[in-house]
């Protein structure tokens, strides 16, 4: 099964819109409440991430029978230091990012918990690839 | 533990949507602002205690499994945040206490810290 989610920069009335998708599929697949909450956790940081940052993005759902894959792809800044963008605490976002309740630093560090695996390249002034794996047993 | 329906009467709270889980007990209670804070926990049945007020309140509590949401220093729930909530059988209180003041009478009345 492979979904695609469109993802719009800077509207944030629309943050969160794909992860809640993915969570209604995940739950009429039956798949473990646990598991569930770790992946759109994940996949919500990314998605306010994309709506944060960039001009526009992708949600690419793969689901499998033991695992689900997403890449998250958008087209913006790009992050021209991963290691630093990874720290807990270290943030780029904006003041309207902060009144929302997030721009703590603690996105990319969050989603690394709550995923099995997770890849992330960036290429400055293109934009962004982060992929998340979860088992689903 | 706290029953939904004593939390409300203890704290002169209105019932936005959900009025059909006051007889819910609740376990935990979390306070906090920072919705990136929210998404780190992996809490089950807990009040979060907020005065955030905005549509991301309610998705980081779709995505975090988060039942109860209590607005405090008398934030407003929008129109749009009550239907994304009630799609997602999450109940809404309000009241006019101050973080401080609603935390202290929760902790009294017997709900857990999560940490």
């Amino acid at each position: 099964m492979e979904f695609t989610f469109f993802i719009e920069g800077g509207n944030f009335s629309k943050a969160g819109t794909a992860s809640s998708e993915v969570k209604k599929i995940l739950k009429q697949l039956n798949v473990d409440a646990k598991i569930i909450k770790r992946t759109v956790v994940s996949l919500y940081e990314a998605e306010v991430n994309v709506v944060a940052h960039a001009f526009e993005g992708n949600m690419i759902v793969e689901i499998f029978p033991d695992k689900i894959v997403v890449r998250i792809e958008d087209k913006g800044p790009g992050i021209p230091d991963i290691d630093k963008a990874m720290e807990k605490g270290f943030s780029t976002a904006t003041p309207k990012v902060r009144e929302m309740g997030f721009g703590a630093g603690m996105g990319l560090p969050n989603i690394k918990k709550n995923s099995d695996q997770m890849n992330i390249s960036s290429t400055v002034n293109v934009g962004t690839q982060l992929e998340i794996v979860n088992y689903l047993k | 533990m706290v029953k939904v329906a004593d939390v409300v009467d203890k704290l002169n709270a209105q019932v936005i949507c959900g009025k059909d889980d006051l007889n819910q007990d609740i376990h935990f209670g979390f306070a906090s602002d920072l919705m990136s804070d929210v998404l780190t926990l992996d809490t089950d049945n807990m009040l979060l205690i907020t005065g955030m007020n905005n549509l991301q309140t309610i998705r980081t509590s779709e995505m975090s499994d988060i039942s109860y949401i209590l607005f405090v220093r008398d934030k407003k729930v929008s129109q749009e945040m009550k239907d994304l909530a009630c799609e997602n059988n999450i109940t809404l209180i309000e009241c006019s206490y101050s973080m401080f003041k609603t935390c202290s009478v929760l902790c009294e009345m017997g709900l857990e810290p999560v940490y």
